[in-house]
């Protein structure tokens, strides 16, 4: 299917929100969507929800013989795809430059930086090394595909537990999980990637942009840091012209970003480790709280309703009293009356419908004035109905 | 050891069709098969039971039920075909059984005749428009179909506006049409939306509810501050306040409508009304 196009009055809704730093569910400008991690059943499985934008990820294992040129490493071997119940637009042989660039971007940041040790990796040198695979599924498609899914990339593979092994000699044996425990993988930090969108060249910048905003936006920056502040990758896209004191800027902020977002992940990693030893339920099963087929939810959305105050006193404050609603007929002339008070078609003409609130009384005569012709040029049309409506 | 399984068979085929009436409310799922009052006498107890044919009219008791959206008729029942709750609705006054349809959620839109719509225009070619109301193909709109246009007189629509239509042809089999007129040929509120606003999309569920007489909803919302709002059938809704920030409380509030309880919903209008 082709994307819903974005019409002119959202884009132009859009950028004027965000020129009065408000965006479409209340978020400030540096905030963060809800993020929620929950763990399968397996090792290594695990789905992370940044808002409505949803990844699923997997990883896997298996003894390969290594790379010629490097024979004492494994093998890390990342793969994202877009599902087509993402969005609509996600079809099976479409989405190749959005894929080919979100794959490319996860692979520098998880690979390049060395965050997983493949030395450790290596069983026989030259002959057996693990190779791990990292597969990630994006299920549904919120905005900020990159931040959730370096999120569950990083979760899936700190959560990961491979077959121990042991050589002796020439013997190398593969116990199974009922025989010897799974061993961690050995982690060295963990990168997390995090989106700026900038917008009017540059100008208006906003963390962690969702559908909407990403539709307007004029370029993207991501940086994938660690907790200990090293930059592992960055990458400027949509070809807008940065300042250096704004680069410096965002770094910061994910900086701080990224501290926030690996406590969490910890959090997450520490529940989980402590509901299996202890022998809890655990798995998506369990994550998903038990709701009625007729029941909905919906988490709160963290709108400023203060701001409605001071504007409205502002408008009562200028404007004179507004005459009173009428709400019975009032007769003008016999075969003329009205109900209630009109109001003038405000689809066209923006600035005049502003005018309305402050000349309650002189604006209201006119229109009276102009609805009594109309009505008049009506009745003089259906001829005998005037009579009719005479003698009532 | 195949009769116990063709006893079994047979009872089951016997219990899966239930009295309409009993199920109303509850949800149902696509498959099901529903009995009408007068039919439930006839299979009452036992299966087969020969009713006796009397000559006076009265016997005659075929009343006439519409099958409403998420059923279908098939032999001398309803079928269901969409997962939700059943509903009825006894008819206003004279002949007929009433309605009955079922109440499901839905975000895709398939258009249908007479369906009043938001489209964004995605293309200019020729001598119309090329609408796209969200669902498989892109609607057509010839731009005579505008109040007071003319050959000379062309509407001014630009690749990007949004447009209030409704459709004159919508089935399967072909593209889909809409026009901004009624059969008057007055505009009737049809047209291009103004230039402000905020769009945004909801289930159709909600827009029903919304658009059903005495809403509640709207006239509370009402209440709060000037507004426009216009309703599409195809799940959109574009809305216009005074100021960015009213706009925004608006789209929440009726997007937050659909999960809210009615107690919820007014202590959140009670809120912002003291504000």
């Amino acid at each position: 299917m082709k994307e819903t196009p974005l019409s002119n009055c959202e884009r132009r809704f859009l950028l004027r929100a965000i020129e009065e730093k408000k965006r479409l569910d209340g978020r400030q400008t540096y905030d963060y969507r809800n993020i929620r991690i929950s763990f399968g059943t397996d090792y290594g499985c695990c789905i992370v929800e940044l808002g409505k934008t949803r990844v699923l990820g997997q990883v896997s294992c298996e003894l390969v013989s290594p790379k010629l040129n490097r024979a004492t490493e494994g093998i890390l071997f990342f793969n994202l795809e877009l599902s087509q119940m993402a969005a609509p637009a996600f079809e099976p042989g479409r989405q190749s430059d959005l894929l080919v660039k979100l794959n490319r971007l996860m692979e520098r940041c998880l690979r390049n930086s060395k965050c997983i040790d493949t030395e450790s990796l290596c069983v026989v040198a030259g002959e057996k090394v693990w190779q791990i695979r990292v597969d990630l599924h994006l299920l549904n498609h919120d905005g900020n595909i990159i931040d959730a899914a370096s999120i569950a990339a990083i979760v899936a593979l700190c959560h990961f537990r491979r077959p121990d092994v042991s050589v002796q000699g020439d013997e190398v044996t593969l116990y199974t999980p009922e025989e010897r425990d799974p061993v961690p993988l050995s982690i060295h930090h963990m990168p997390i990637c995090v989106s700026f969108a900038f917008f009017q060249q540059g100008t208006y910048l906003l963390v962690d942009p969702n559908e909407r905003e990403e539709r307007v936006m004029d370029g993207l920056l991501v940086i994938a840091m660690n907790k200990h502040r090293e930059i592992c990758t960055i990458q400027s896209s949509g070809g807008i012209m940065l300042l250096k004191d704004q680069v410096l800027r965002c770094s910061k902020i994910a900086g701080v970003k990224v501290a926030e977002i690996t406590e969490l992940i910890l959090k997450a990693l520490e529940n989980d480790q402590k509901v299996r030893k202890e022998g809890g339920k655990f798995g998506f099963a369990e994550s998903i709280a038990n709701q009625r087929i007729t029941a909905f939810k919906m988490e709160k959305a963290p709108i400023d309703t203060s701001d409605v105050e001071e504007k409205a006193e502002e408008i009562i404050a200028e404007a004179e009293p507004p005459s009173e609603v009428v709400s019975t007929p009032v007769l003008w002339t016999p075969g003329t009356a009205q109900i209630g008070e009109g109001v003038e078609n405000s689809w066209g003409d923006l600035e005049d419908s502003e005018k309305e609130d402050d000349e309650g009384g002189g604006d209201q005569a006119i229109i009276l004035d102009g609805i009594k012709m109309d009505t008049g040029v009506e009745v003089s049309d259906i001829g005998s109905q005037v009579y009719s409506s005479n003698s009532e | 050891m195949a009769e116990p399984a063709s006893v079994a068979a047979e009872s089951l085929a016997g219990s899966r069709a239930r009295a309409a009436r009993t199920v109303l409310g509850q949800v149902v799922l696509p498959g099901e098969e529903l009995l009408l009052p007068e039919q439930e006498d006839a299979e009452g107890p036992g299966g087969a039971v020969e009713r006796p044919l009397s000559l006076n009219a009265r016997a005659c008791s075929r009343v006439r039920v519409v099958c409403g959206p998420g059923l279908r008729r098939c032999g001398d029942r309803l079928l269901v075909t969409k997962c939700g709750r059943l509903r009825h609705k006894e008819p206003g006054s004279g002949s007929g059984g009433g309605v009955y349809w079922v109440d499901s959620q839905q975000k895709r839109y398939v258009p249908v005749k007479g369906d009043h719509v938001i489209g964004i225009v995605t293309a200019k070619s020729g001598d119309i428009f090329k609408v796209d109301v969200g669902g498989s193909e892109p609607a057509s709109l010839s731009y005579l179909s505008f109040e007071g246009a003319t050959k000379r007189n062309r509407p001014n629509v630009q690749v990007g506006d949004l447009i209030y239509g409704q459709f004159v042809v919508a089935n399967k089999d072909m593209e889909p049409e809409m026009v901004c007129i009624d059969s008057c040929g007055r505009a009737n509120g049809m047209g291009v939306i103004g230039q402000d606003g905020l769009l945004f999309k909801v289930t159709l569920g909600l827009i029903r509810k919304l658009l059903a007489p005495d809403c509640e909803i709207i006239q509370e919302v009402g209440k709060l501050y000037p507004l426009e709002i216009v309703f599409g059938m195809n799940g959109r809704i574009w809305v216009k306040a005074k100021t960015i920030q009213q706009t925004l409380i608006l789209a929440n509030i009726l997007e937050a409508c659909e999960h809210m309880t009615s107690d919820q919903r007014k202590q959140i209008f009670s809120r912002l009304a003291e504000s």
